[in-house]
C-alpha cells in the first residue's frame, strides 16, 4: 500500500514542505483522536455485546413464563383473546425514544412506561380474574425486557457500524495518509537538496568560468595595456600636441568595468 | 314417581350417557400421558380413548388443535342426546346450553360495540351456545339494534329485559354486563331444576349452589383492588347458593381474602379451599380447588339415577376432561414439566 512513489503531486518548494508538514502534524492528533474514539467504542460495544446476551437469555425465561401464565388462563378461563384485545382502549404500555451520546454518536434508548387504567381488570371476574391479572404482570415484564432488548440491539447495530467507520478511519490515516505525507515531505527534502546541490554546482562552475574569463581579460588587458603602453607613449607624444584623445581614455575604461558587474 | 317413568322417556338417554361416562379418561391414562415427551406420544396415548379417532388424520399436533378436535367430540355427542331428548329434558339441556350462549351474545355485544365486523365472531363463538338465529344478532350495527334482537331472537330475552337495558350496553363494562347475565341465569336454572323436585332437584341444586357461590367468591377477590365498587359487586353475586344471604353480605362488605375466608369458615365444604391455601407445598390455586371439588360433585351425581343431573355432570366433567387434556399437551409442548400434575383426575 504504501509504495516509495506513493506521493501527493506537489512542486518541491519550501512552502510546500512547510504546509506538509502542518498536514503531517494533523493527521497524527486525528490519528490518535480516532484511534481513542474507537477504543471508547469498542469498550461500550463489549457492554452492550454482555447486556444483550444477559438480556436475551432473561427473555427466553420470561416468555416462557408469560406463555405459560397464558395456558394457565386459558385452563380456567378458555379463550378470552377476543375480549381482551376489543376492551383495550388506549395503550398502557408505552415506548419513548431517547438519544444517548457516546463519543460523538447518537444511540437511541427505548425506554417502557405505563400510562392509564388497567383496561382489563375485571376481565375474569367471574372466573379465573387472578390468572388473568398474573398472565398480564408476566406479559408486562416481557414486553419490558423486550424493549430493553431491542434499545441495546438498535445500540449494538449502530455501534458496529461506527467502529467499522472509525477504525477503517484509523487505518487509513495510518497505512495511507501518514506515510503519504511522509513520503512527500522525504520527496520534497531530497527535490530540495538536489536543487541546492546543482545550484552549488552552478555557481563553482560559474566561479570557474568567471576565474577563466578574468584571466583571459587580465592576459589580454596585459597585451593590450602593452600594446596600448606602445600607443600610449605615442599618444603622449600626440596629447601633447592633441588634448582631446586623452579624454576618450576614461570612457573605455568603464566600459570593461561594466563587463566585470554583469557576471 | 320419577323412577316409575323416567326411563319411558329418558332411560335411553341416560344409558347412552353412562356409556360416554365410560369413556372419560381414568387416572391411569392421565398418568401415561403426563410421561409423553412430545406432542406426537400424547396422540399416541389418546388414540387408545375415545379421541383416537378424531386425531388420526392430523399430520400436526398443536395444543389449540387438540382442544378444538376435542370440544368437537364433546359437542356431537352433546348435540346427539339433545337431539333425542323430549319434553322436560329438552329444555333442561336447552337451559345447560344457555351459559354458553351468554359467552357468545358477550362475545358479539364487544364486537358491535367497537364496531367489527361479526360475521368473523361467529367462528370464535362457543358451538353449545350456538342458536340458530345467532347470525341474525349480525346484522344489528348498533348496540340499541342488538339489544331489540336479542330480546326478540334469543332465549335469553328474559335475562336482558330483567337486568338490563339498551344504554346499559353502552355504558357499563363488558364483564359487568356478563355476571349480570349470568347471575340472572343461574337463578332461573336454579328455580327450574327445582321444579322438578325429587333427586334431579337435590342434585343440581347442590351443583348450582356450589356454582353460584363459586362465582360470588371469585367476583369478590377479583374485584379487590379494581374500580368495582362494593355495591356493584354485591349485585353480581346470585341470590341462590349456600353463602347466600350472610355469606353474600359478608363477602360484599370484604375488603381482602382473609374477610373471604372468614365468610366461608362456617361452611365445612368452603373452608377447605382457604385452609390448604397456606399449606406448604401447595401449588394448587383456589381456581384448582374449585375445579376439584367441582369435580367431585359430579360425579356423586353418577351414584344415583332417574335424574337429569346426570347430563349436566357429564357436560362438566367431559369439559374438565378437556382442560386437563390441553393443560398436560400444554405442559409437554412448553417444556413445564413441574407443573404438569395440576390437572383433576377425574375416575
Amino acid at each position: 500500500m504504501s509504495g516509495a512513489n506513493n506521493r501527493l503531486a506537489v512542486f518541491p518548494t519550501r512552502m510546500t514542505l512547510s504546509v506538509m508538514k502542518q498536514k503531517l502534524k494533523g493527521a497524527q492528533t486525528g490519528h490518535s483522536l480516532l484511534k481513542r474514539k474507537s477504543e471508547a467504542l469498542t469498550k461500550r460495544f463489549r457492554d452492550i455485546v454482555k447486556k444483550i446476551d444477559d438480556a436475551k437469555r432473561l427473555m427466553g425465561k420470561v416468555m416462557q413464563v408469560a406463555s405459560f401464565s397464558l395456558a394457565e388462563v386459558t385452563y380456567i378461563t378458555g379463550d378470552i383473546g377476543y375480549q381482551v384485545q376489543e376492551s383495550v382502549k388506549n395503550a398502557q404500555f408505552r415506548v419513548r425514544a431517547k438519544q444517548e451520546n457516546v463519543s460523538g454518536v447518537m444511540l437511541p434508548v427505548f425506554e417502557s412506561y405505563q400510562e392509564g387504567a388497567n383496561a382489563n381488570e375485571l376481565t375474569g371476574l367471574g372466573r379465573g380474574g387472578q390468572q388473568v391479572q398474573k398472565c398480564k404482570d408476566t406479559y408486562i415484564k416481557a414486553v419490558e425486557t423486550l424493549v430493553e432488548l431491542a434499545s441495546l440491539q438498535t445500540a449494538f447495530v449502530i455501534l458496529d457500524e461506527v467502529i467499522k467507520l472509525t477504525n477503517r478511519r484509523v487505518n487509513a490515516i495510518e497505512h495511507i495518509i501518514i506515510p503519504r505525507y511522509e513520503n512527500t515531505i522525504k520527496h520534497i527534502i531530497s527535490e530540495l537538496d538536489e536543487q541546492d546541490r546543482e545550484e552549488f554546482f552552478r555557481l563553482k562552475k560559474v566561479q570557474g568560468k568567471k576565474k577563466e574569463a578574468a584571466a583571459r581579460d587580465t592576459l589580454e588587458r596585459e597585451s593590450r595595456q602593452a600594446a596600448e603602453g606602445r600607443w600610449i607613449k605615442a599618444a603622449v607624444a600626440a596629447s601633447v600636441a592633441n588634448p582631446s584623445l586623452a579624454l576618450e581614455e576614461p570612457g573605455d575604461l568603464l566600459g570593461g568595468e561594466d563587463e566585470d558587474v554583469i557576471f | 314417581m320419577e323412577g316409575l317413568f323416567y326411563n319411558a322417556d329418558d332411560g335411553y338417554l341416560e344409558g347412552i350417557v353412562r356409556g360416554y361416562r365410560g369413556s372419560i379418561l381414568t387416572n391411569s391414562a392421565y398418568i401415561n400421558l403426563t410421561q409423553c415427551e412430545t406432542l406426537e406420544d400424547v396422540k399416541l396415548q389418546l388414540s387408545a380413548s375415545d379421541y383416537g379417532s378424531l386425531l388420526q388424520n392430523e399430520p400436526h399436533m398443536s395444543t389449540s388443535m387438540l382442544a378444538q378436535k376435542c370440544t368437537d367430540k364433546l359437542v356431537q355427542e352433546f348435540d346427539y342426546i339433545r337431539a333425542h331428548a323430549v319434553a322436560p329434558l329438552q329444555q333442561f339441556l336447552d337451559y345447560m346450553t344457555y351459559a354458553y350462549m351468554i359467552d357468545n351474545v358477550i362475545l358479539l355485544i364487544t364486537g358491535t360495540l367497537h364496531e367489527r365486523d361479526t360475521h368473523e365472531l361467529l367462528e370464535r363463538c362457543h358451538p353449545l351456545g350456538v342458536f340458530e338465529s345467532m347470525p341474525a344478532l349480525c346484522v344489528a350495527t348498533n348496540v340499541a339494534e342488538l339489544y331489540n334482537s336479542v330480546l326478540v331472537e334469543t332465549p335469553l330475552a328474559p335475562y336482558f329485559s330483567d337486568c338490563l337495558s339498551a344504554e346499559d350496553l353502552d355504558e357499563m363494562n363488558i364483564e359487568i354486563i356478563r355476571n349480570t347475565l349470568y347471575k340472572a341465569y343461574l337463578e332461573d336454572f336454579y328455580h327450574f331444576t327445582q321444579s322438578f323436585g325429587g333427586p334431579t332437584a337435590e342434585i343440581m341444586g347442590e351443583l348450582l349452589q356450589f356454582e353460584a357461590d363459586r362465582r360470588s367468591l371469585n367476583i369478590t377477590i377479583n374485584s379487590f383492588g379494581t374500580e368495582l365498587t362494593k355495591d356493584d359487586r354485591a349485585k353480581l353475586f346470585p341470590n341462590i347458593g349456600r353463602l347466600y344471604p350472610e355469606g353474600n353480605l359478608k363477602l360484599a362488605k370484604s375488603d381482602d381474602v382473609d374477610q373471604v375466608k372468614s365468610a366461608c369458615d362456617v361452611f365445612l365444604e368452603y373452608r377447605q379451599f382457604f385452609d390448604s391455601n397456606t399449606g406448604t407445598g401447595s401449588s394448587k390455586t383456589l381456581e384448582d380447588r374449585f375445579f376439584e371439588y367441582e369435580v367431585h360433585l359430579n360425579k356423586m351425581s353418577f351414584q344415583q339415577q332417574f335424574h337429569y343431573a346426570l347430563f349436566y355432570s357429564f357436560l362438566k366433567l367431559k369439559e374438565q376432561e378437556i382442560r386437563n387434556i390441553v393443560w398436560i399437551s400444554e405442559c409437554i409442548s412448553q417444556g413445564q414439566k413441574e407443573r404438569i400434575n395440576n390437572y383433576i383426575p377425574i375416575f
